[in-house]
This record gives C-alpha cells, structure tokens and sequence, in this order.
C-alpha cells in the first residue's frame, strides 16, 4: 500500500466516508430524540408568540368592513380632504356594516387612535339606512363630527391592514393629520413612562437582591455542608411555596391593620393613626418582589462561591491586605460571574413580572405586564396589547441571549 | 466560620454584625412563609396577631377557616355532617372542585413534559447533538419569557383553534411551561454519566431498549422524577395562563386565591395557603432526598 491510498475499513470504504456516515447517523439519532419535544413547543410557543406578534402590526377590522372607503384611501395620496366620492363611500360603507351588525368593530378600530369615536360611528350606524344624497351634508348633519380632518386622518390610518400605528401607540408618538409622526402631549404619555418605570423598579429589585443575597451565599458558602445544607432549606422553601401563598404572605404583613403595623403601634413606635402604608404602591411591589426573587439570586451566587478557594483571600491577608482590601481585591473579583448570573436572571424575571404587582402594587407599582393585561381583559385593544407584548419580548430575547452568551445556558440550576 | 485569634477588635466586631446581617437576611425569606401558619388558625376575621392570641388562649384560635375551605360553595353546608354532607361537599365545594382540577391539570402536563422532556434531554445531552445550543435556548424559553406574552399568545392562538375553555388547552400549556425545568434538571443529571456502563451493556448484547430501561433509566431517575416535581409545582402554581385561556369549568386552586385576593381577602385564603405551605415543605424534602440519591448513584460526592 503506497502513502497516497486513503485508508479504509475492513470492507474496503474510504474511511473517512465511513466516519462520516456514522457521525451523520448519530447526529440523526441525537436529533430524532429531541424532535418531539421541539415540535411540541414549536406548536404550543412558538406559533402563538409569532401569532401575536402578526396581530401587534395587522389588524383588518376596517378594510373588512368599509371597503368602498378603503378603496378611495388608496387611490387618494395622504392628507388629501374628503370629497364628495369619500362620504358616498362612507355613507355606502355604513349601511352595509349596519347591516351586517359589523359598526361597532369599525368604531372600536378608530376609538383606539381617536377617544371618543366609537359612540360617533354607532349612532350613525343606526340612522344609515335613512342616509341619502347628498351624503355629505346628510353625514354632517348626522354629526358635524365627521368633518373632523382628525377623523379623517385617524380612518386613513386605520385603512391599510398591516400598520405600525399600534407600536406608535405603544412608544407614545403619534401621527399628526399630515401623516408626520410626532409625540403626543406630555400629560398623555403612558407607555413610556411606564417602560421607564418597570425597568427601574427591575433595577432596583435587582440591586436589592444582590444586597440581600451577598452575605448569605457567602455564609452557605462557607459553612461546613452539615450546616449550610441546613440553611439552604430556608433558601429553597421560598422558592417552593406558591407564589399567590408567599404574595398573600405580604398582604397580611404589610397592610394597614397587618402584622408589621399593629405590631408597631403595640411597641409605641407608631401612633395608631400613623400606621405605615407599605402595601398597594411601589414600596409593596419592591418588597414583595425582593422575596420572591432572592433565590434566583442566592443560588447562582452560592455555587460560584463555593468554588472559590480560601486560600487566596488568606495569602493576601498573610501578604499584609487588610480584610477589606482582600476582599475586594481578591474574593469580590472571583464572584463576578455569579453577580452576573444571578443579576441577569432576576432583572430578566422581575421585567416580566405580573402577578405580584397586580395583587400588592396598586396604581403605582404596576408594571408593563399590568397594562398589557388591561389591555387584553378590559379595554379589549388586543393589537396594542399585542404591540406592547412584543416590545417587552424585545428587550427580554435581548437580555436572554446577553445571558446564554455570558453565562450559558447550561449552566442554568435549580436548588 | 470561626473568627481567628488574630482578628482586631474591629474586624471581631464585623463578624458579629455579618452573622446578625445573614440571620435578618434568613428572616426575610422565612418569616413571611411561616406566618400565615399560626393566623390561619384566628378565630377573628383579622390578619393579625389578637390578644388571646398572644396570650395562647384556645378561645383564640379555632379551624373555622378550615371548615369554611370545605362549606363554600356547597348546596346544604347546614346539614348534618353524614355521608350525603360529604358527598355534597366533593361535589360541589368550590375549594375541593378547584383541587382536584389543579391535580388533573398538573398531572397531565406533568407527565406529558416528563416524557417529552427526559427524550430530549437524552438528545441534548449527546455530544454529536446538531444545533445544540440554538435548540437548547428554544427549548429553556418558556421558562424566560413572561408568562404574560405567553398568556398573550396563548389566547389568540386558542381562541382561533377552539382550545380555548378546555382542559387539553390548559394542560399543553402548562407542559410547555414544564419542559424547561425537566430539561435542566435531567441534563444536570446526565452530566458525568458514564458512557461506559451502556457500552458495557451493549458489548454484552442487551438492545438499546433494555440498556435504556434496565441501565439508564435507573441511573438518571432521581433527575426525572425532580425534574417532573417542578413541572407539577410550575403547574400547580401557575394562574396567569388559566386566567387568559381557561373556561368557567377550569377553576383552579391558584385561580380561586387570585379571586380570593382580589375580592375580598378572609382569612380561609391563608387556612390554604397554611395547606400549600405544608404541600411545598413534603415536595422539597422529596427533592433533596432524590438528589442526594442521584449523588450518591453517581458516585458524584456532594460539593
């Protein structure tokens, strides 16, 4: 056999044919063990996320019910005024909607970009079959209101199925009557202000827990194993209770007539009038969501301590540092891939976070997750919803990627 | 940690104050969960501790909230308590209604994101795995993304195919929720398993399918049945879901505090909550038992 003859198996295939097939096979069978399970969540995450997401920038309600004005819409460039075609079209476009009880879906559409239209289009949705020529001055005579250019521009927006109108909304801006996109007043911002406001009670959550959890991972850390497995249980029940249990927990704690008060006004600290109010505000959902959160960041916190050798913070010591300097030259600098860890996973929980908030956080402590909730369950604008949905999905693919690139995945344990 | 002979006063005095630091942090995170267990036994309507209370008078305390857990919702609580009292109560005590819906709903999905997951943490856990990475981040996501999005998602996608209001709707979402942490704590398991043990089984001509039942299996067991108690706890627990997509039948028990909360808070929600605690405190035990076993299995001695 010469040097140039490839090598090859017993039953004469190059061998590098050979390896490789086996190496596909296996890659098959690894993969065929997965499938189900990707499919699964594929079907039951996946498609709905992505369903929602297709909702935040489309939604039909006016182009499937006002057709004829859809049409002169679209033949017509922005900000061109109504003429007497458009309020034949909309007279047109009513008396069929009328008819098909469909209206209100169409008011429902422009109440989202214009408050207080929804009434204007039912009322003359019940009068449309009287409509007659010429329909301009019936319609405005109807209600002087559909002159409005506002109307107008709203009805524009509102024609093209697919819009970035609801992620507008969601960012505060809005589209001027000329089509340019500008903010709305101050007084009427919400959503901003509340992305703001989730970001930095997560921030301060964050913090909180790190305060919190710091000392005591390091003693678990530290401790024979006899004692910190002990200790660990107080870790580990918190993050086994339910957390309806440990949110009522709070409730009791914390409210006017609860525990922490009444024990406060028996000891004379507080006058019975001057009893604290920690509860349905921001110090509640603070409070609260600390408690929750702190194992998430003990526990990633713990077993990166608990491979720190002592040995190094006791040479430094012996090298004449002081216990500060040895701790924050030497121990601090070992933790920070659990500071990392821990801190990345409780902000990325606490963004999200509805239920606590919603139950101890009143008008003041609610998050973004509470306005997404409102606007799925009361004020029934499901695109905007949709819309804000995916603009916290957002900023949590982005922290979770941050998270599998710094920390990994795998890395990821439970207790 | 015991303070060595050559600290100073100073660094004494630091000890001290960082032992009594960590005993208010452990406060923290116990006291809450352990004091709905003595008010939960109040005879007052109140959340607070009364004075006979404190005094441990028996007048005090009573299971009134106990037996209200059992009357709500029944057609005849005032009846005499005999089989047909009982039979009321299981049938329609909105409580016992809400536990067993909470047991059917956790069960399946338990089980169905056990299987699914234990197979694909098996898979995931090959080195030859393709996409490994990309796949295993698809797979952890239900567990990062709020579960808001999710209910979200969830309504529009069972509203458009008739899921929404059943139980099968409840129950894959709830596996799908589960799968994360079957994942993790089976792949855990799987870290450090010796590959050479099926081998071995396969070089003395057991086929893959009792290699996997009679060597694997047993092996990696304490890490399924764990990863299958923080699906039931996910599920069990999980309200924000059922709130968005399950029907008026579905009640559940997280389902009936929420409403309990939000209305008008009595203290039957902490006589349940008292319930869960005790609930959690047997899950946990079962968990550090089977890691311990797993640990010793392996023999992977604990850190």
């Amino acid at each position: 056999m010469s040097a140039t003859d490839p090598l090859t198996t017993a039953d004469g295939l190059p061998l590098k044919r050979a390896l490789m097939r086996a190496q596909r096979s296996a890659r098959w069978r690894a993969f065929v063990l997965v499938a189900p399970l990707l499919l699964f969540v594929v079907v039951t995450f996946l498609v709905p996320i992505g369903q929602m997401l297709h909702r935040s920038v489309h939604n039909p309600a006016f182009p499937a019910n006002m057709p004829a004005l859809t049409e002169w819409f679209r033949a017509t460039p922005a900000g061109t005024s109504p003429d007497d075609r458009a309020f034949a079209a909309l007279a047109a476009d009513l008396k069929q909607a009328a008819a098909n009880r469909t209206v209100a879906i169409v008011g429902t559409r422009i109440n989202y970009d214009l408050p207080g239209t929804r009434s204007l289009f039912t009322a003359t949705g019940r009068r449309a079959a009287a409509l007659a020529p010429p329909f301009r001055t019936a319609l405005l005579e109807a209600d002087a209101r559909w002159g409005d250019p506002a109307l107008w521009a709203a009805m524009r927006n509102a024609s093209s199925a697919y819009t970035p109108g609801f992620y507008l909304s969601a960012l505060d801006l809005t589209r001027g009557n000329d089509g340019t996109i500008e903010r709305v007043p101050e007084q009427r911002r919400v959503y901003v202000p509340l992305f703001l406001r989730t970001f930095g009670l997560s921030a301060a959550i964050t913090g909180l827990c790190l305060l919190l959890a710091f000392p005591i991972a390091h003693m678990l850390a530290t401790l024979p194993l006899r004692w910190s497995n002990l200790l660990m249980i107080l870790v580990l029940l918190p993050f086994w209770t339910s957390l309806l249990v440990r949110t009522t927990s709070w409730i009791v704690l914390l409210q006017q007539q609860g525990v922490i008060n009444s024990t406060l006004v028996a000891l004379g600290i507080l006058g019975d009038d001057g009893r604290l109010t920690m509860i349905y505000n921001q110090t509640g959902t603070v409070i609260a969501m600390t408690h929750v959160l702190l194992p998430f960041m003990v526990l990633p916190l713990y077993s990166v301590m608990r491979t720190i050798n002592p040995a190094y913070v006791r040479a430094a010591r012996s090298l004449g540092a002081t216990s500060w300097t040895a701790f924050r030259r030497i121990y601090l600098p070992q933790t920070v891939p659990g500071i990392g860890a821990g801190a990345l996973l409780v902000f990325i929980l606490a963004v999200g976070y509805y239920i606590t908030p919603a139950l101890v956080g009143g008008a003041s402590g609610q998050l973004i997750s509470n306005l997404i909730a409102f606007h799925m369950q009361d004020s029934l604008n499901w695109s905007l919803a949709a819309a804000l949905s995916a603009l916290l999905l957002g900023a949590v693919v982005i922290l979770y990627w941050l998270y599998d690139r710094l920390i990994g995945i795998d890395n990821m344990k439970l207790g | 940690m015991p303070i060595p002979s050559y600290a100073t006063p100073l660094e004494r005095f630091w000890q001290y104050t960082y032992r009594v630091i960590c005993g208010l942090v452990f406060l923290f995170l116990i006291a809450p969960i352990l004091i709905v267990i003595p008010l939960s036994f109040n005879v007052e309507p109140y959340f607070t501790f009364t004075e006979r209370m404190l005094a441990f008078d028996p007048e005090g305390y009573s299971l009134r909230w106990y037996d209200t857990l059992l009357t709500f919702g029944m057609q005849a609580p005032e009846a005499p308590r005999d089989a047909a009292w009982w039979g009321d109560a299981w049938r329609n005590a909105h409580w016992i209604k809400a536990t067993k819906n909470s047991i059917i709903i956790g069960a399946f999905s338990t089980l169905l994101a056990t299987v699914l997951g234990t197979l694909a943490a098996l898979g995931l856990s090959r080195p030859e795995m393709p996409f490994r990475s990309t796949i295993m981040a698809i797979l952890i996501s239900p567990m990062i993304v709020p579960l808001i999005i999710t209910a979200t998602g969830l309504f529009f996608f069972y509203s458009m195919t008739g899921l929404a209001g059943s139980y099968l709707g409840i129950i894959l979402a709830h596996a799908t929720l589960g799968i994360p942490f079957v994942i993790i704590t089976v792949t855990a398991t799987l870290v450090g398993f010796d590959h050479s043990l099926t081998r071995a089984a396969a070089s003395l001509g057991a086929a893959p399918s009792t290699t996997f039942f009679r060597i694997t299996m047993p092996l990696i067991l304490p890490g399924v049945i764990s990863g299958a108690l923080f699906a039931f706890v996910t599920s069990f627990d999980e309200v924000v879901v059922v709130l968005f997509v399950a029907g008026h039948e579905q009640q559940t028990i997280p389902r009936q505090m929420w409403n309990g909360i939000r209305e008008q808070i009595s203290p039957a929600i902490l006589a349940v909550a008292t319930i869960l605690v005790l609930v959690s405190i047997a899950l946990l035990s079962t968990v550090e038992l089977l890691r311990r076993r797993s640990e010793r299995l392996r023999g992977v001695t604990p850190r």
